[in-house]
């Protein structure tokens, strides 16, 4: 006999009450995976007067909801939320659970995964049912794409970036069930988030920027690095970096674009001093021109863009700022 | 006293990792002799270990599973300033993924005995999962901060730490025992000092394996390993650069000209 597949789950999140795009891409993706497992796509968002908000879930694509609705859960308390989120599962055994790739989420992964006694795959950019009607988790590793699977342990666990899957078309028509989950009051928490601050970001937010300029390595130091910021600016553009440009401390992780930072989707991409390393080049996506800026003609970044220069950054980025201005006060004057 | 346990990774060293490639032919790994360094974020992890030592009564010991060289992170652990250091080293705990490492270093630390806190870095440079910490904590029943970027307050049963999330942070209050896992601003990092490695020369390492550290071979490595690589790839790009070439004005002119007709700029 045929035992009958367990549900693809997507755990969401929200913050101040506002589901998290992320958390409806990821419902888009589950539908097509549930479609091909014939099963159904559920959902678990936990927080605070979310109720008016659980519509959204439906017609992103969920055919059930677990809401866990009180003022404890408004914020994320990682002993409730993983109690909870794993009583549930255990209770239901969902065949797929996804996560958005988050703090939060990227914390209670992994909390959750330990004590369902699963796998757990980070930062996968596809996601799709084998022949074996297995999850295959593909990653970017080693200059190519790696998959990962999880064949006897269920649910198959993954975290995954805002931006890796499309928004889905919303159906406004569609409707579901919602299962209000209990609260549980035993929990005397050892760990306890007192308060959550935010800025609102400087600049452009990288996510919906039309300019992107990227920086790398080829940087060389800080002087080279404010040397591509300059670029940006001039371009109003958002600055966004490689690995080592924040290891250098040149730049903060969050302008890091890649498999473990960004995703963006900029109409114009200017890749300088990178060498065009999968695990950054996955961060972009479908962008309409690419150019690179490097010293070293073999550099594999020229595989993958439009236009590319053979130069040194530290030279060539100055003069390429004075005629980008030039470009702009002739077209103002025209 | 507080005793604190650092775990620390030895990984590809990241300026050469990139040898390390997908053959297209066979889909295998391409060998390369890249060499084993200590991950840079367990540096930090360390110094906060250090931080809290030279301002508490405290005692660290080190903590690393993986191939006997991964002993030269441990001593250079034992160098920076920590008091003891083990190394889980057998054929067995091969081919790991998160889950069977954090169960094994769980293991490793249930043996070492009684803790206060567990510091380990966010991630490590080559898997990267940030796995590795959370589930250690759950494997040991304590409680986890991650991506901790400032200790608030510490000493006490109760400590506060900020963690980092996007755009800014959470003010977290936690009980010890616990794991914390430590993000790069945190701190800065000191760098080795002559004496310390000759102090370190009289530090021993504790070697354990399978037997030793008593796990079932089963529970271990690849074979305790939820997760499978199930198949590499090589990827096709779908674009491929017009190098502009001239000089340098020559190529400027012709950039800016090309992202205008592209009406991108
Ligand atoms: C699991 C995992 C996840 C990762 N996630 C990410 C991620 O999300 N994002 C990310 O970016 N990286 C990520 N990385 C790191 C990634 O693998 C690469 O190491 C990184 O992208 C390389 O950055 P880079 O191109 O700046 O540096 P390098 O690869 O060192 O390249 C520097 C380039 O600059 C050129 N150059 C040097 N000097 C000059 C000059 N004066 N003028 C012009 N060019 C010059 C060189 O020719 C070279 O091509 C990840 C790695 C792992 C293992
Ligand atoms: C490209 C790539 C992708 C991978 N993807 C996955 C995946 O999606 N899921 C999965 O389960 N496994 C994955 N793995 C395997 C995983 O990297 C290894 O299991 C590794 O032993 C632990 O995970 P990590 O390197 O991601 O550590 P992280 O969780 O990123 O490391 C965080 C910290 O944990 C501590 N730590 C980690 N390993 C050790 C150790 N051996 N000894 C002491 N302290 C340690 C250190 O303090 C470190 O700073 C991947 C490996 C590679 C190379």
């Amino acid at each position: 006999m045929n035992k009958q597949c367990g549900s693809v789950w997507v755990v969401a999140e929200q913050i101040d009450c506002r589901i998290l795009p992320v958390s409806l891409q990821l419902i888009g993706q589950a539908r097509k995976l549930a479609k091909e497992l014939n099963t159904s796509v559920e959902t678990v968002i936990l927080g605070d007067q979310m109720d008016k908000r659980v519509q959204e879930f439906f017609a992103a694509g969920a055919d059930r909801i677990y809401l866990g609705n009180a003022p404890e859960l408004a914020i994320y308390q990682p002993e409730m939320y993983t109690e909870m989120i794993v009583k549930l599962a255990k209770e239901h055994q969902p065949e797929i659970m996804l996560i958005g790739s988050t703090s939060m989420g990227t914390e209670l992964a992994p909390l959750v995964a330990a004590r369902l006694g699963t796998g757990l795959t980070a930062h996968c950019i596809d996601l799709i049912i084998d022949d074996n009607k297995i999850l295959e988790q593909r990653i970017p590793a080693y200059g190519g794409l790696i998959s990962i699977i999880c064949p006897e342990k269920r649910p198959q666990m993954a975290t995954i970036a805002s931006g890796v899957f499309p928004h889905p078309e919303l159906d406004e028509s569609r409707t579901g069930e919602i299962i209000h989950l209990e609260i549980p009051n035993e929990i005397s928490p050892r760990v306890q988030t007192l308060e959550i601050v935010r800025e609102e970001p400087e600049g452009i937010p990288l996510e919906s920027a039309p300019i992107v300029v990227a920086g790398g390595a080829g940087a060389g130091d800080i002087e080279g690095w404010r040397i591509i910021a300059g670029l940006s600016e001039i371009l109003n553009a958002a600055l966004g970096s490689t690995r080592p440009a924040v290891d250098e401390g040149w730049t903060e992780l969050e302008t890091m674009i890649g498999q473990s930072g960004k995703m963006v989707s900029p109409e114009l991409y200017i890749g300088v001093g990178l060498s065009g390393e999968l695990q950054h080049m996955v961060g972009i996506v479908g962008a309409k021109v690419m150019v690179a800026i490097n010293n070293d003609a073999n550099a594999p970044v020229f595989e993958q863009v439009d236009y590319g220069i053979v130069d040194d950054c530290r030279e060539f980025v100055p003069m390429l700022i004075e005629k980008i201005k030039e470009y702009q006060e002739r077209k103002i004057t025209c | 006293m507080l005793k604190i346990i650092v775990c620390v990774k030895a990984v590809p060293d990241p300026k050469e990792a990139h040898k390390i490639k997908i053959d297209p032919a066979t889909k295998t790994l391409t060998r390369a002799d890249v060499p084993l360094v200590l991950n840079l974020l367990d540096k930090n992890a360390m110094e906060l270990a250090l931080l809290l030592k030279e301002q508490l009564d405290a005692h660290i010991t080190v903590l690393s599973m993986g191939p006997p060289v991964a002993g030269n992170i441990v001593k250079e652990c034992l160098a920076l300033g920590a008091n003891q250091g083990f190394l889980l080293s057998d054929r067995a705990f091969g081919g790991a993924d998160a889950y069977a490492t954090a169960y094994t270093l769980a293991k490793g630390i249930e043996k070492i005995g009684e803790f206060d806190l567990i510091i380990c870095g966010m991630a490590s440079s080559d898997g990267s999962t940030e796995w590795v910490g959370p589930e250690m904590a759950a494997f040991l029943k304590v409680p986890v901060v991650t991506r901790v970027n400032e200790i608030v307050e510490f000493g006490g049963e109760w400590w506060k730490v900020k963690a980092s999330l996007e755009n800014g942070y959470r003010l977290m209050q936690v009980k010890l025992p616990a794991v914390f896992t430590v993000s790069r601003e945190l701190n800065t990092p000191r760098t080795l000092s002559f004496s310390g490695i000759i102090k370190a020369r009289k530090k021993e390492i504790t070697l354990w394996d399978l037997n030793e550290l008593g796990v079932l071979e089963e529970t271990v490595g690849q074979k305790g390993s939820p997760t499978i690589v199930s198949s590499l790839a090589t990827v096709n790009s779908k674009r491929i650069a017009e190098i502009i070439s001239g000089t340098r004005e020559d190529k400027v002119e012709q950039l800016v000209q090309k992202l205008a007709d592209a009406a991108v700029i």
